[in-house]
């Protein structure tokens, strides 16, 4: 540990990569697996840069695949930081205010996949300054890309920025100054709602699509993400509780559990309400609903998908809700395991996919990802993995050797 | 057709680029195998790095840093089609003559196909993918042909996949393209406006600006738009050499492209390739702001609709019944 004079801008980063060199052999272990999966993913990734996306399964009618379905999904995983950061900075709950952190490195780490997702599924990669402001062109405010371009690099900023302000002040032994962060903390707020929003906005706002083109999406798109992120914090917090020294109250994840309830028993609702108007009089605008839950013209590939995405998120979401183990983590954990994955099934293909089924001219394919795609997301899990453990091991390394200011 | 010499592998039924990199990388051989690893993303983004000349080298590199089409000033359109031209001859010894012809003055592009006459023949269909340089691997088509059932109007209802004699007894055919919105939803879409309306009214693509996102292809609500999945292939012999930059150039891979009315022809005077090929003269090209031109002989005196009118894109492409 070293003494508060020598700590300075320099040492708190090179602290944080010391610490997380050090560890234990498992830690070890954990960290060479992730590269090995990054590794994968750059070597699917070659094969795509050579031969362009047509190693990927997407082609002219399902021309969205499973990079931005897993981008979409993960943008929620994002926004979710919110449920943590609107009790612990604005209302001052202690217990939140305790794992804020965490949930501002999950964000992060979201949305640096999100951002990969993005430039993995572009064409051409190289012309991505385009994309800059500035040296590039941007159609704004038209185009809902653009839009969605500026607001996830902002909220990456703000993510990433505020919490380090914070950790560097707790570093140096000081208190950090509230008037300071805490305009940011409110823009992060609404910011957070702005990614969803936005995101959503981006497949809302296509009339050639009526399976997206409705107003409940980004309403919907919220909710679930406001089940799906505290559900996966739910789980990362856990795994903090059983294997680091950094201790989480248990009256956190009661308080989690009703705003993953909530949050899901808002999204059933909501879906119900969407597979009623598709079905209860289909019109034509019904086709990619009646594709995806029963299929059409002998194409039904996500047909058991979204069915098993429907079954799993009711049966996780009634067992949240009842809480039949009375808190037992072994019956909560796993639950919210499996709710997380229900909505990761039907926000990401189950959403995407569907919207480009039938094409503008009623053709009906089905869509399988490759190999390529499948390693290269894996790679992209692995990297956001790798991200937000780095980040929260040097936040609680602070947090309890240097934090004296409580 | 200007070049008389012929090519060693003129008649040879691979592809202008595969021929070259399949040879180039036999010679090379491990040496390319073991750079691999971590070179192959950059071999993969700017192909052949390993055996480019310097010519070649310096070419790409003021491509890639050009400007968007809209804003080039004309002598930096010349100079870009003139690279275009050059690398054309350096990587696949093609001898192209690339235009930046500009739109005509007080010309609006307009179209109309008689769903009574046509016959499902799709001569413009293969004369469109001539014409345009289309990738013959993928069988990329700008053109769709759908066999429709009396009662019917809306072309998703109808065959776009047939193969059979025609025309059938008691069906009609109705093609699709991209119909030139007013209102288009895909330039609207694009995060970097590299797609966009000409004052001619053709809703054209700069290709090197485009950075193959693909949200105006999920915009689009007809099915108007292709992606280059990989490098296109064309047979040498068959590449249409008169180009232009944002018409019929063959397009890099992971680009959008799409129906430019044939620009490469249109602003010189000529028919689009579909028109001058249908054999029913069940296509109809015109400029809308000329008063005595068939185009608006059509709208004027034949029955017309626009496919999906509710979304109000306002296509500058019309149905219509004899």
């Amino acid at each position: 540990m070293r003494a508060v004079q020598e700590r300075n801008l320099a040492t708190f980063f090179i602290d944080g990569i010391r610490w997380n060199l050090q560890g234990g052999l498992s830690f070890q272990i954990f960290r060479v697996v992730l590269l090995i999966f990054m590794g994968f993913g750059i070597y699917a990734y070659s094969f795509q840069a050579r031969y362009g996306l047509e190693v990927t399964g997407m082609n002219d009618i399902v021309s969205w695949g499973f990079y931005i379905s897993n981008f979409t999904f993960l943008v929620g995983v994002a926004a979710a930081a919110v449920m943590l950061i609107l009790p612990a900075y604005v209302f001052h709950d202690p217990d939140f205010h305790r794992v804020v952190i965490i949930g501002e490195g999950v964000a992060v780490g979201a949305l640096v996949m999100c951002l990969t997702f993005i430039l993995v599924d572009l064409g051409g990669p190289l012309q991505a300054w385009h994309l800059i402001p500035v040296i590039g062109i941007f159609n704004f405010p038209s185009s809902i890309l653009a839009w969605d371009v500026l607001v996830l690099n902002g909220y990456l900023l703000l993510n990433a920025l505020v919490p380090a302000y914070i950790l560097y002040s707790h570093y140096k032994g000081r208190k950090p100054d509230e008037r300071k962060y805490r305009p940011f903390v409110f823009l992060s707020i609404f910011w957070a709602f702005s990614i969803h929003m936005v995101t959503a906005f981006l497949y809302q706002g296509l009339p050639a699509r009526p399976f997206w083109n409705n107003p409940l999406m980004g309403p919907r798109f919220l909710a679930s993400a406001f089940a799906a992120g505290p559900a996966l914090i739910t789980l990362i917090l856990a795994v903090i509780h059983s294997t680091t020294n950094y201790k989480i109250d248990r009256s956190v994840f009661n308080k989690l559990r009703l705003i993953i309830v909530i949050s899901a028993i808002i999204n059933l609702i909501m879906l119900f309400s969407e597979v009623f108007k598709e079905f209860y009089f289909p019109t034509h605008h019904s086709s990619s609903a009646v594709y995806l839950f029963f299929g059409m013209d002998g194409h039904d590939s996500l047909v058991p998908w979204i069915w098993t995405s429907v079954c799993v998120n009711l049966l996780a979401t009634i067992v949240l809700a009842l809480n039949p183990g009375k808190n037992n983590p072994k019956v909560l954990l796993p639950a919210c395991f499996f709710l997380f994955v229900a909505i990761w099934m039907e926000k990401g293909i189950g959403l995407i996919v569907p919207g480009l089924i039938p094409s503008p001219l009623g053709e009906v394919v089905d869509y399988l990802p490759t190999w390529v795609e499948l390693f290269v997301t894996l790679g992209i899990f692995a990297l956001g993995i790798t991200v937000v453990t780095w980040l929260i091991r040097a936040a609680l390394i602070i947090e309890e050797r240097y934090n004296t200011t409580g | 057709m200007k070049s008389d010499k012929p090519s060693g592998r003129k008649g040879c039924s691979c592809t202008i680029t595969s021929a070259k990199s399949d040879r180039r990388s036999f010679l090379k051989g491990l040496s390319i195998a073991a750079a691999a690893g971590s070179a192959a993303l950059a071999t993969g983004c700017i192909p052949d790095v390993n055996a480019a000349t310097s010519e070649e080298m310096k070419l790409r590199w003021q491509e890639f840093f050009k400007d968007n089409y809209r804003l080039m000033t004309q002598e930096e359109k010349d100079a870009t089609i003139a690279r275009l031209e050059r690398l054309a001859k350096l990587q696949d010894d093609l001898d192209i003559q690339m235009s930046n012809d500009p739109p005509i003055d007080r010309v609006l592009y307009g179209y109309a196909f008689n769903i009574t006459r046509c016959e499902g023949f799709m001569e413009c269909v293969s004369a469109c993918v001539k014409e345009n340089n289309l990738d013959r691997k993928t069988n990329t088509q700008y053109i769709r042909i759908f066999e429709m059932e009396p009662g019917n109007l809306d072309p998703s209802t109808g065959d776009g996949q047939y193969f059979h004699k025609v025309p059938v007894e008691n069906k009609f055919y109705m093609g699709t393209q991209c119909f030139h919105c007013e209102n288009a939803p895909c330039t609207k879409a694009c995060p970097i406006k590299a797609t966009w309306t000409e004052p001619d009214g053709i809703v054209v693509v700069d290709y090197d600006w485009c950075i193959g996102c693909r949200y105006c292809q999920a915009a689009c609500p007809y099915y108007g738009r292709r992606f280059n999945w990989g490098k296109p292939e064309i047979p040498k012999e068959e590449v249409t050499t008169k180009q232009h930059y944002l018409g019929n150039r063959i397009r890099p891979k992971g680009k959008m492209e799409k129906c430019t009315f044939c620009i490469q022809r249109t602003r010189t005077g000529q028919l689009p390739a579909c028109v001058e090929a249908c054999p029913t003269g069940s296509r109809v090209f015109g400029n809308l702001l000329d008063p005595d031109s068939e185009i608006r002989f059509v709208l004027k005196h034949k029955k017309v609709f626009r496919m999906k009118e509710e979304l109000g894109t306002e296509p500058k492409f019309w149905f219509f019944i004899d």
